[in-house]
Formats: C-alpha cells, sequence, structure tokens
C-alpha cells in the first residue's frame, strides 16, 4: 500500500515536470528518454526557466549551485534534485 | 590573493548614461522564441529598460562629457588629476590608449599617468585596486577611474541570450588619500584563465580578425543568431562559477577583515541579472534589500559600470551626508573574480547624470 502511494506521487512528481517544461519549450516531447541538454531541448535560460517554475511550483528555492546541465538531463535527474530539497 | 589598503577613500561617484531607452517589449520581435516564452524570462531575469549608446558614441564621448561635468561643477580640479585608469573592453582604438585620448581631450597636464585596463564584470575592484596601489606613491594625492563600457555595439540583436540584459554607461570614481581618515580596505580577488573562452568576443583582435566572413550570423542550438564578431556567452558555465565561487570568495574577504556578515550595510554587487543575484542573495543568506539586483531592470548591465550603477541608483544622496560599510563583488570575464570591503560615504557626489551627444 505504501509502495503503491509512493509509486503514484512519484509518477504525479514526472507530470508536474513535465508540464512545467513542456510550457516552456512546447515543440518537444519531455516524456520521451531522451537527455534533454544533449539533444538541444533546453538550452541555460531554459534551465533557469525551468528553476524558476520549479520553485514556485513547489514553495522551493533551488540552490545556485545546482543549477548545472548535469541536474537537467532527465526527468530523473530533475526529480532527484526536487528530492534533496525534500518535494 | 588578500590585498590590504590603508587611508585611501572614494570620495565621488558620477555615473554618465546614453540617452537611448531600449525596452525589452520592442525587441522581443527579434528573438526567435515565442512572445510567452520571452515575456516568462523578461520577469525571472528582470529584463525592462536598457541604455543604448548611438553607433558614432564612444567610450571617450561619454568619459569627457562626464569629467567636464565634475569639473564645471568644481568637484575636479585638471591640475589635481595625477592618474587616471580606465577599465574598458570596448576601447576607442586598438592604440593609442584611450585614456591618453580623454586625456588630450580634457587638456589634462602632462605629468600624469593614464592607464588602460582591458577587464570586464570584475573590473570595479580591478581598477579600485589599482588606483590604490597608484595612491601608494607620495607624488599621486588624486586618482581618477574610469569603468566604461558599450558594448552593445558588439551584441547580435537576434541573440536572446546576450543582449535584453546588456547596457552602455560610463563611471567616474574619485580616489584619494585621506590621512584623517584611518579605516583599512580589504580586498581579495582570483584569476581563471582555462575558462576565458566563457565569455568572449571571438573575432576582431589579432587572433581572428573582423572580416565579412566573421560578420556572418549564424544560429546557435538554442535559436539565437549572432557572428563571431559578437559577443558570446557560456551562460550556464558562469552561472554555475558565480553561484559556487562568490560565496567562499565574500566569506574569505570578511574573516580576512574581521568582520561578520551582519556588520555589512550594503552588498553592491556586479549586475548579472535579477535570477542571479537572487540565487546568490538566498544562497548566502543576505536580504535582497541589503543586496540590490534592480540595474539590469532599469539600465542594463554595463560590465564593469554595473558596480557605480547600483551604488548610485540606490544609495545616491544618502551618501553625501552618510557613511556605511559596504562590499562590492565583481565576477565575469576572464574568468575573474574579486570582493572589497570598505566604507563608503560624505562623497562630493553619487548621482546618474544623463549623456544627451555633444552640440553641433
Amino acid at each position: 500500500m505504501l509502495l503503491l502511494k509512493s509509486l503514484k506521487k512519484l509518477s504525479e512528481l514526472r507530470i508536474k515536470i513535465i508540464n512545467i517544461l513542456s510550457e516552456i519549450r512546447p515543440e518537444y516531447d519531455f516524456s520521451e528518454d531522451l537527455n534533454f541538454i544533449e539533444e538541444g531541448m533546453l538550452d541555460s535560460l531554459d534551465i533557469v526557466t525551468l528553476v524558476a517554475g520549479l520553485d514556485e511550483k513547489f514553495s522551493i528555492s533551488i540552490d545556485g549551485s545546482d543549477i548545472n546541465p548535469e541536474n537537467f538531463t532527465k526527468i530523473d535527474s530533475i526529480v532527484n534534485l526536487l528530492r534533496k530539497k525534500g518535494v | 590573493m588578500n590585498l590590504k589598503f590603508k587611508n585611501k577613500k572614494i570620495t565621488g561617484i558620477c555615473v554618465i548614461l546614453p540617452e537611448n531607452r531600449e525596452t525589452f517589449e520592442e525587441n522581443i520581435k527579434n528573438y526567435n522564441f515565442t512572445e510567452s516564452q520571452s515575456l516568462k524570462l523578461k520577469n525571472i531575469m528582470g529584463y525592462g529598460v536598457h541604455r543604448i549608446a548611438d553607433l558614432s558614441c564612444c567610450v571617450s564621448d561619454l568619459s569627457k562629457y562626464g569629467m567636464e561635468y565634475l569639473i564645471k561643477r568644481g568637484i575636479i580640479k585638471r591640475q589635481e588629476i595625477d592618474a587616471l585608469i580606465l577599465i574598458t573592453q570596448s576601447p576607442d582604438y586598438f592604440m593609442p590608449p584611450t585614456s591618453n585620448v580623454i586625456q588630450g581631450l580634457l587638456n589634462l597636464k602632462e605629468d600624469m599617468i593614464c592607464l588602460d585596463i582591458n577587464q570586464g564584470c570584475a573590473g570595479y575592484i580591478v581598477g579600485l585596486i589599482n588606483s590604490f596601489m597608484l595612491l601608494e606613491q607620495e607624488e599621486i594625492n588624486k586618482v581618477l577611474l574610469i569603468n566604461a563600457d558599450i558594448l552593445s555595439h558588439k551584441l547580435s540583436r537576434k541573440d536572446r541570450n546576450s543582449y535584453p540584459l546588456i547596457g552602455d554607461a560610463v563611471s567616474i570614481t574619485i580616489l584619494e588619500n585621506e590621512n584623517a581618515y584611518n579605516s583599512e580596505i580589504f580586498a581579495n580577488i582570483k584569476m581563471d584563465g582555462t575558462k576565458s573562452d566563457a565569455l568572449m568576443i571571438p573575432a576582431g583582435g589579432f587572433r581572428l580578425k573582423s572580416s565579412p566572413e566573421t560578420a556572418v550570423l549564424e544560429e546557435d542550438s538554442s535559436g539565437n543568431f549572432r557572428a563571431k564578431d559578437h559577443l558570446v556567452m557560456k551562460g550556464d558555465i558562469i552561472f554555475n562559477f558565480v553561484q559556487t565561487k562568490i560565496p567562499p570568495l565574500i566569506d574569505s574577504l570578511l574573516t580576512f577583515a574581521r568582520l561578520k556578515k551582519e556588520e555589512i550595510d550594503y552588498y553592491m554587487f556586479h549586475q548579472p541579472n535579477k535570477f542571479m543575484l537572487q540565487k546568490l542573495a538566498d544562497k548566502m543568506n543576505i536580504s535582497y534589500e541589503k543586496m540590490p539586483n534592480n540595474v539590469v531592470e532599469n539600465f542594463g548591465n554595463a560590465s564593469s559600470v554595473s558596480i557605480p550603477t547600483a551604488i548610485a541608483f540606490n544609495l545616491g544622496q544618502k551618501l553625501l551626508n552618510n557613511a556605511y560599510k559596504i562590499c562590492l563583488s565583481g565576477f565575469g570575464v576572464g574568468l575573474t573574480w574579486a570582493s572589497m570591503v570598505l566604507n563608503i560615504g560624505n562623497l562630493s557626489i553619487c548621482k546618474i547624470i544623463e549623456y544627451k551627444g555633444e552640440k553641433k
């Protein structure tokens, strides 16, 4: 039961992240298992917009030193970043 | 590297802005992004109005105007100026030094030192350090530090990464010895040339000369268009550099100065954009009131002029009759990062003026 709840929460979190990403770059499908940086789907200003969106959506302040491309390559890496902030 | 100075002070700050203003909104059509994407970025980064000099306007024009303004009002006298340091990345010419050109335009005395230094976002601190070192000499009692950049002329209007945030400006800071003013000034500075390509203008120097080929606009992976003659910035590297290097730099400076964070009245930092400064303030646990981030939205980021602009815009009149302990920090091109803590106050001038062009 606890596992199901945790999986549901993770799935909701992923959907929220994909929604924010799709608002920033509507031309890409962020549900695909791609490296967003290597594929050129996100640039440095997109990452800034994404961080501002995540800060607002989850009422957190992502640490400035965590704002580097390797933390934004995939949905999983973004989830890990949010986990660090207790989301 | 830690540095310490005694019995020296800033006695005046004057910022000179070109009259022409451009808004972010009027340039949105130039960017290869939707309006809503651009407007979202405007709110986050604090884009607003920036000052853009006419194509015919050079650093020496704005500097001459500012110097004459100060001379006419008796704030400085020609004969008193023992050294003129110009910090710029946009000189009038490769040769001669633009500081010599300014000396000539103003008929300053021969018995003085003119010095051009190529520095950018950390250039205010670099300029202050050099000015204080010159003031150690017995025959040097007054130094004028001119920070000046007209980098808009080296930007692509189709580059959303840089065009909306850059502004043109000049500042003149007056520095003097003061025997009765027995306070210490602490500074530190670091450099990392291995990342010198993170912020650069690739063509136009001797390594890659300007040519019809270097003027051709090319699209980058993000949809920005720029030529090799234009300024290019690796935003992610610069952002991470600032967020990782500046907090320990300031901690180290305050330890060196034996000061606590809360003993500093204001943190006047280089103004790259609102978002970067807010993240820096959050990380350093400093309020946004103590660390203003409003220069980009009102004037644009004019490289080494952004710190004196932040001081004049946010404190201005207050610095004529009061003194504050202020921590300065500049960071960027080079890469270079530096900070300084000093008392600033009881100034003869601390204001922003507008250059309306030469009367024909």
